[in-house]
């Protein structure tokens, strides 16, 4: 069982619970919002630039669309090929102030069935993969009206 | 000059020769379908490979360090002669730009007689990222925390048209059908078999609401074009020879609000209103505006079906429909044998399946042999405008005007 848990990429989400939040990048200059996060330069190329800020954000958003993924992906993904694969959903979501469309895996349990284009989703961490000393986490895709 | 850098209509190029190594999973190296989809090639310019001045190689990014010079790995194959060499990728855009290379060269007078080749050697199941752990690699980074494979993103594609245009997982079979069709009248193609809707329902559902037999399979598969000047085509005998009239190579305009390949988010469009027209419009707009003809003077389409969903995108992106029209058009038989603008007469990916680098040159192959009216079963009668369109991942636009 592992005992600790891990971001499986560093510093594109942070916090637990209602505080979990998506980290992007914003332009001081122009206001644009980058996930994954840009660190180096602005990509608006409207815009001269500045040093990029870093930003949490929308916890939520509409579905702009679904699908899943019914056979296991190659690597680098990780999943065990000793065990029955178990499809997953992969939403793609719009966040309404940003006007960005952010694609994530759904929580665990949510199928294409549960979802609709248009429906309200919120950001939530889960586990991606385990090793024998860690969780490695992500950020998923939770219809607001489903609780854990 | 216009603002995007172009002043319009450019000057023509002939192709005086095309030829393919047929798709299939045949087992051997890429290097192997290349060289016979050249020699193809010549054979049908009727010129000798010494005559040509240069080569120009659409990489395969399979075949190791050779899939990286793929043109001076094709030269040697065929025999060092001492042309002239250059290799190019772009992902599904890579014979794209092996066109637009080699017609530069003849346009600003550097080579008279280009040879054009790409072919691959595909593996089998998903493509995936090159090895090692690349995590400032965005496509290692949507395997790794999201599984996404290229399907994923053809299934999103669908879900939403059926969700803003009422498309159907029916709808979506009948390209299939219609391809399939085709691809039996085609020696090249892997796939000769006819599918039924019911063949393409009954087949799993790999990226929902998609089926297998709704995405296009990974091949092995060479393409090969002999592009000259027109006054080279004239000294050789070709009097009234397929010309390309446009290639188009732009990429996407920010922000692109569409996710796309490989990416795992869009650009915000917070701060820049986003364009009027979507990245895949403007590839065929590009195109449109160079060869200075529009949809409705086009005689056949040939369009990167990764799925059967996308190809009816393409419809709409190429501007044969109004958006949200494409299954209308394709219910309608316009885009069939027959039809007003038959789309994908070689039998499309469908029927190949993918062999990346050669797709797009395979893609003018078919327009050539519709122009010269040489396609047999499949041809379309009186042709005399054709379209590609295609789009590589990492923001790559591919599209090619043919006339005769």
């Amino acid at each position: 069982m592992p005992y600790a848990r891990e971001p499986a990429v560093a510093g594109w989400f942070t916090g637990e619970g209602d505080g979990f939040r998506l980290l992007g990048t914003r332009c001081p200059a122009c206001a644009s919002v980058f996930f994954p996060r840009e660190d180096v330069h602005c990509r608006n190329p409207h815009c001269a630039g500045g040093s990029l800020e870093v930003v949490p954000l929308s916890r939520k958003g509409r579905i702009w669309s679904y699908t899943d993924s019914r056979y296991r992906p190659p690597s680098p993904y990780v999943s065990n090929p000793e065990l029955p694969w178990e499809p997953y959903a992969l939403i793609a979501v719009e966040l309404a102030a940003e006007r960005i469309v952010v694609l994530g895996q759904a929580a665990p349990g949510i199928t294409v069935a549960h979802l609709a284009v248009g429906m309200e989703v919120e950001a939530v961490t889960g586990v991606l993969y385990e090793d024998a000393e860690t969780a490695w986490t992500v950020w998923q895709w939770r219809p607001t009206g489903v609780t854990e | 000059m216009a603002a995007d850098g172009g002043d319009g209509v450019t000057a023509e190029v002939a192709v005086l020769g095309a030829g393919m190594h047929p798709w299939g999973k045949w087992g051997r190296g890429f290097v192997e379908y290349g060289t016979a989809a050249a020699r193809a090639a010549l054979a049908d310019a009727g010129l000798d490979w010494r005559d040509i001045g240069s080569v120009v190689g659409a990489d395969t990014v399979r075949g190791g360090y050779p899939g990286y010079v793929a043109g001076a790995t094709f030269a040697k194959a065929l025999g060092w002669q001492g042309a002239r060499v250059t290799s190019v990728y772009a992902a599904c855009a890579s014979g794209a730009q092996a066109i637009a290379t080699a017609r530069a060269q003849i346009l600003s007078g550097l080579a008279d007689a280009v040879l054009v080749v790409g072919a691959d050697a595909a593996p089998k199941g998903f493509f995936r990222p090159a090895g090692g752990d690349r995590p400032d690699d965005p496509d290692w980074l949507r395997f790794r925390l999201l599984g996404a494979t290229n399907p994923t993103y053809f299934g999103l594609y669908a879900r939403r048209r059926m969700a803003l245009h009422g498309d159907t997982p029916e709808d979506f079979a009948l390209v299939k059908v219609k391809n399939a069709a085709l691809g039996a009248l085609n020696p090249y193609a892997r796939y000769r078999a006819r599918v039924t809707a019911g063949e393409v329902a009954a087949s799993a559902v790999v990226a929902d609401p998609l089926r297998l037999l709704d995405i296009c399979a990974t091949s092995d598969g060479g393409a090969a074009l002999v592009l000259t000047s027109l006054d080279f085509a004239r000294r050789h005998g070709a009097v009234r020879p397929v010309r390309i009239r446009a290639v188009s190579t732009v990429t996407p305009r920010f922000p692109n609000t569409v996710p796309d390949l490989p990416d795992i988010a869009t650009d915000s469009a917070v701060s820049v209103a986003p364009p009027a027209e979507t990245f895949r419009s403007s590839i065929a707009r590009a195109a449109y505006e160079e060869a200075g003809v529009g949809p409705g003077d086009l005689s056949l389409a040939e369009v990167y079906d990764l799925s059967t969903a996308l190809e009816l995108q393409w419809y709409e992106d190429l501007g044969l429909c109004a958006e949200g029209e494409g299954a209308k058009l394709l219910r309608e038989g316009a885009t069939a044998p027959g039809g007003r603008i038959p789309v994908n007469t070689s039998g499309g990916l469908a029927s190949f399946g993918e062999a990346v680098p050669a797709q797009a040159i395979a893609q003018v192959c078919e327009l050539t042999w519709q122009l010269r009216g040489t396609a047999g079963d499949r041809q379309v009668a009186g042709a005399r405008v054709g379209i590609t369109a295609n789009q590589g991942l990492f923001g790559h636009g591919s599209s090619v005007i043919a006339v005769r």
